[in-house]
Parts: structure tokens; C-alpha cells; sequence
């Protein structure tokens, strides 16, 4: 039974005289629960995909259905975690992770518990009335993920959530997002360009072309949690993946020497 | 420094160097003021023109912040007043004097106006600014959370453009204050500026001294106030640590 599935998408921009193929024909589907990262380099479209099925893009031709219902506009139901931090800066830790849940009039009384409760599960105790400018990138990234959590969607989308994180804070956070994920059953698209993340954490991993954005390969990965980045199959796939994507980055590179 | 300032400048007085009407000595100044303050006359004045300022303020206020909220966040109605704005903006309030006197005869009235006139586009042009400023990202966010049209407004639009909307009140009270004491030297027969044009009819110069530095205590106390404002409304700013 198809969840998420994507037919026939496709999307051009305007801008300046020029038309970027941004996504071209992409036909994918997802079952629920599955953990699915879109790879590939820098432009090939992976954030104009989440964001059409996160309903911000409209897209220039095909169709988006997420359980059975066509995506139109963004919806809690699809929950995103931007690559910016996009935690209000003005709310403490408390209200950003509060909002959703008051935006859908929960009670008091049961958004404080909620709230209590996924500020223990992430670490975030101590920060609970603290602004975030006073968080590290880690923290703020844990009050990002914990305001999606609060709003319980089925879909969680995550465009390159780690990036900006050193390598430690991002394995932490790469374990708690698993943890979750195992835990809830929800469906996860995370887009990253790091193969060793997408390995690490995915049982889907789609590897995208450049220019235009299309699906170049879809793999399943069956390996058991927690994985050893060090182990065999892992750097096999490592290395398959690498080869995949490299190519694409040659082409992304050839472009760019073209344009300057 | 100040104090020495103070010192050379009683003791060319006292030594008959100026003249007490074209500068009177520190003391002198001191002592007209005292005597102002008893008479009570002082109260009424700072009251007077302290209310003034307030109403005026207030009216421009609330005036400008919701019309700059909706011209910021829709462009349609942004195209509809902007021309009208434009046009309006560049006349500084004194130049409405005399129409305004037309229109609302002597006393509060034309006075209330042009001050509320002088806070309304400071104002304004700061809310518009102040949303159209605000990232994308946030409006994304909230819209992904489920947040309507008010939620949107009250608890994302609000508060990210709340630097620019102070820093438009900060200077809509600076033009409040200048246009107080102009009205009150044309319009109306109380308030400081008032007082410092009667003194004059009677070559008070200590009296006019000691009224300007009024205005300028009552300045600071403003600026003071908005200041104390401005760092807890925007406690969350990165920008304003120290
Ligand atoms: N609003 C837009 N207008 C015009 N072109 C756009 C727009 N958004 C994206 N593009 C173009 O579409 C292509 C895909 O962009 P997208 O942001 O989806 O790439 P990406 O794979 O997420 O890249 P990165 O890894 O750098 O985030 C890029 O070439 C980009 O320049
Ligand atoms: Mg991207």
C-alpha cells in the first residue's frame, strides 16, 4: 500500500530568462514507516522535492498524494524540519515547541505535559524558558525537531537537518532521530548529501541526476540498526553510492565551469 | 567636564561680562525654576504638554500600526495607499499649521493633530519595513504548524518585525516632542512651549533657559523609559547582549 507516491512530477523555474528544469518525470512511492533520504549534489533538486510534497512548491505538472489525500498547501500533517534553523527566535524553547499544539487548542494542561515530556526526551530540560539565541546549532536543532515531534505528524520531511552540525553533535542526533523513528512508525524523507548519513540511517536511499533533477537509482538497504559505518556491507554500499553520485557531481561540476 | 563648563560659565555671568537677558548666570536659571515649580505652574505646564504628546503619540500609533501591518503583509493594499503616503510623508507636520487650525480651531485639537501626524509616519513606514523584512522561513514554519491568518499575525508577524516597529516609536515620540512645543507656541495658551514664548514677551531669558532644559530632562526621561522598553521586548534579540 503506497503512502506517500509521487507520479509524473516535474518542475521548471523562471527566473531571468532562463528555465531550470529543477524536477523532471520523478515517480516514487513510499510505504508507511519507511526512512527514505534523497541524495544527490548541490542543485539537484532534492529541497524543491520535499518541498512540493511539503505542499510550498506548487509543481509545474504531475501529482502528489500523501495518504490517500492530494497535496495542495503545507499542513501539520507533513511536518518539516528546515535546514535553517526556523525556530522562532522570539519564543522560548517552551513556546516554539508549545506553538503547534496551541495552534490546534490543546489545552493547557496537556500542552505542558507534552511539552515536559519531549523537552526530557531531547535533552532540552534546562533550556525550557531560555530564548534561542542562547542555544548552541545542536540545541536549536533538537528544539526544531522537538516542535515537530509536539504536533505528532505522520510525515516527518527533514531537509539536511545535520548539515551544519559538528561530527559528534550530528551522531547524537542521528541516534535520536532513529530512536523516534523506531519508536513512532512514522515516515521519514530526510534529505541529505553525506552517503555515509543516507547509510546510516535509511532503509531507502534515491539517488538523484542533476539537471534534471531525476530518479537515478533507488535502493533498498536491509542492514540492521544500529549500523557499523565501519562494517563491510556498509562500505560496499558505500562505495556503489559514492560511484552514483560522483558521476552526477562531475556533471554539476562540468555545468558550473560552463556558466563562469 | 560639564561641571567645569558650569563654573566658567557663572562666573563670566557674575563678573557683568554677558548681559543677564542675552545669557543668565546657572544660578539664576536654577532659581527662576524653583520659583516656577512652586507656583505650580511648572506641574501644569510638563502635564500639559506631556498629555499632549501622549494623545497625539497614541492616535498616530494606533493608526499607523495596523495599517502598516496589513500595507507590509499584503502588496495589494501596499499599492493601494503607498501613492497617498508618499505624497503625505515629505510635508513636515509644522507645515499643517495653518490648516490645522482651520479645521480645529485653537487649543488641544489642532495640536493633538499635528503631533499625531508627526508619530503616525515614523511609524508607519518602520511596521511596513519591519514586515516586509520578515524571513520567509518563519512564515513557512508556522503555515507547516497549522498557524491561520491571526495566529500568523499576532505571534509570527508581530513579534519578528517588533525591532523595526520600536525603532519607529522611538522616533515618532522624537517628532511628537519637537511638534508639542511648536503647537504649543501657536495653538495653545498652556504647556512648555507655550511658557517659553511668553517669557520671551517679557525678555525672561532665565525662564526660557530653564523651560528648554525642562524639555530636554523630560526627553531623556522618555528616551530612558523607551530604552528599559526596548531591552525587554526584545530580550530575545541576538543584537542586543552586553
Ligand atoms: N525559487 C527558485 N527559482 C529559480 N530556481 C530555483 C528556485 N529554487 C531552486 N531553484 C533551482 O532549482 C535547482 C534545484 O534546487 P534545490 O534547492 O532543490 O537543490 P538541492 O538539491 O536542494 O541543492 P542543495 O543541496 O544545494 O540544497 C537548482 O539549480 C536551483 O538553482
Ligand atoms: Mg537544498
Amino acid at each position: 500500500m503506497d503512502y506517500i507516491s509521487i507520479t509524473n512530477l516535474s518542475k521548471k523555474f523562471e527566473g531571468n530568462g532562463q528555465i531550470v528544469p529543477a524536477l523532471q518525470g520523478i515517480n516514487l512511492t513510499l510505504s508507511r514507516g519507511e526512512f527514505a533520504c534523497l541524495l544527490g549534489p548541490s542543485g539537484c533538486g532534492k529541497s524543491t522535492l520535499l518541498n512540493a510534497v511539503a505542499g510550498f512548491i506548487q509543481p509545474s505538472s504531475g501529482e502528489i498524494v500523501v495518504d490517500g489525500r492530494p497535496v495542495i498547501e503545507p499542513g501539520p500533517e507533513r511536518g518539516v524540519v528546515f535546514q535553517e534553523y526556523a525556530i522562532f527566535p522570539w519564543m522560548t524553547v517552551y513556546r516554539n515547541i508549545a506553538f503547534g499544539l496551541e495552534i490546534q487548542g490543546s489545552s493547557a494542561t496537556e500542552t505542558a505535559g507534552r511539552v515536559d515530556a519531549l523537552l526530557d526526551k531531547l535533552g532540552l530540560r534546562e533550556f525550557r524558558d531560555r530564548f534561542p539565541k542562547d542555544l548552541s546549532g545542536g540545541m536549536r536543532q533538537r528544539v526544531a525537531i522537538a516542535r515537530l515531534l509536539a504536533i505528532d505528524s505522520p510525515v516527518m520531511l527533514m531537509d539536511e537537518p545535520f548539515g551544519a552540525l559538528d561530527a559528534l553533535t550530528r551522531r547524537t542526533l542521528q541516534d535520536e532521530l532513529l530512536r523516534i523513528w523506531r519508536e513512532s512508525g512514522k515516515t521519514i524523507l530526510f534529505v541529505t548529501h553525506s552517503i555515509e548519513e543516507s547509510l546510516y540511517l535509511a532503509n531507502r536511499i534515491v539517488v538523484m541526476t542533476y539537471r534534471p533533477g531525476t530518479i537515478k537509482h533507488d535502493q533498498t538497504v536491509t542492514m540492521e540498526y544500529p549500523r557499523d559505518p565501519a562494517g563491510v556491507e556498509f562500505n560496499e554500499l558505500k562505495r556503489e553510492l559514492g560511484r552514483l553520485v560522483m558521476e552526477e557531481q562531475e556533471r554539476h561540476t562540468r555545468d558550473e565551469m560552463k556558466m563562469v | 567636564m560639564p561641571l567645569i563648563l558650569l563654573i566658567i560659565w557663572e562666573t563670566t555671568c557674575r563678573a557683568g561680562v554677558v548681559s543677564p537677558i542675552m545669557l543668565p548666570s546657572p544660578s539664576a536659571i536654577v532659581i527662576k525654576w524653583v520659583e516656577w515649580l512652586r507656583s505650580g505652574e511648572l506641574l501644569v505646564d510638563v502635564l500639559g504638554s506631556l498629555g499632549r504628546v501622549t494623545g497625539g503619540f497614541l492616535l498616530g500609533a494606533v493608526l499607523a500600526l495596523p495599517l502598516g501591518l496589513f500595507m507590509g503583509a499584503s502588496p495589494r493594499i501596499y499599492e493601494y495607499f503607498n501613492p497617498i503616503v508618499q505624497v503625505l510623508r515629505p510635508i513636515p507636520p509644522i507645515a499643517w499649521i495653518p490648516m490645522s487650525i482651520l479645521w480645529f480651531g485653537l487649543g488641544n485639537p489642532p495640536a493633538i493633530f499635528l503631533i499625531s501626524l508627526g508619530a503616525f509616519f515614523p511609524i508607519l513606514m518602520n511596521t511596513i519595513a519591519g514586515v516586509q523584512n520578515v524571513d520567509g522561513i518563519y512564515l513557512r514554519a508556522a503555515r507547516n504548524l497549522g498557524a491561520g491568518r491571526g495566529t500568523m499575525f499576532r505571534r509570527v508577524i508581530l513579534p519578528a518585525a517588533t525591532p523595526y516597529i520600536l525603532a519607529g516609536i522611538r522616533i515618532g515620540i522624537g517628532t511628537a516632542f519637537i511638534v508639542v512645543i511648536v503647537s504649543e507656541m501657536i495653538a495653545v495658551n498652556n504647556g512648555l512651549g507655550y511658557r517659553i514664548l511668553e517669557a520671551r514677551e517679557f525678555m525672561w531669558s532665565d525662564k526660557i533657559i530653564a523651560g528648554m532644559v525642562t524639555i530636554g530632562l523630560l526627553g531623556l526621561a522618555i528616551d530612558q523609559i523607551m530604552n528599559a522598553l526596548n531591552n525587554y521586548l526584545l530580550r530575545w534579540h541576538r543584537g542586543l547582549d552586553t
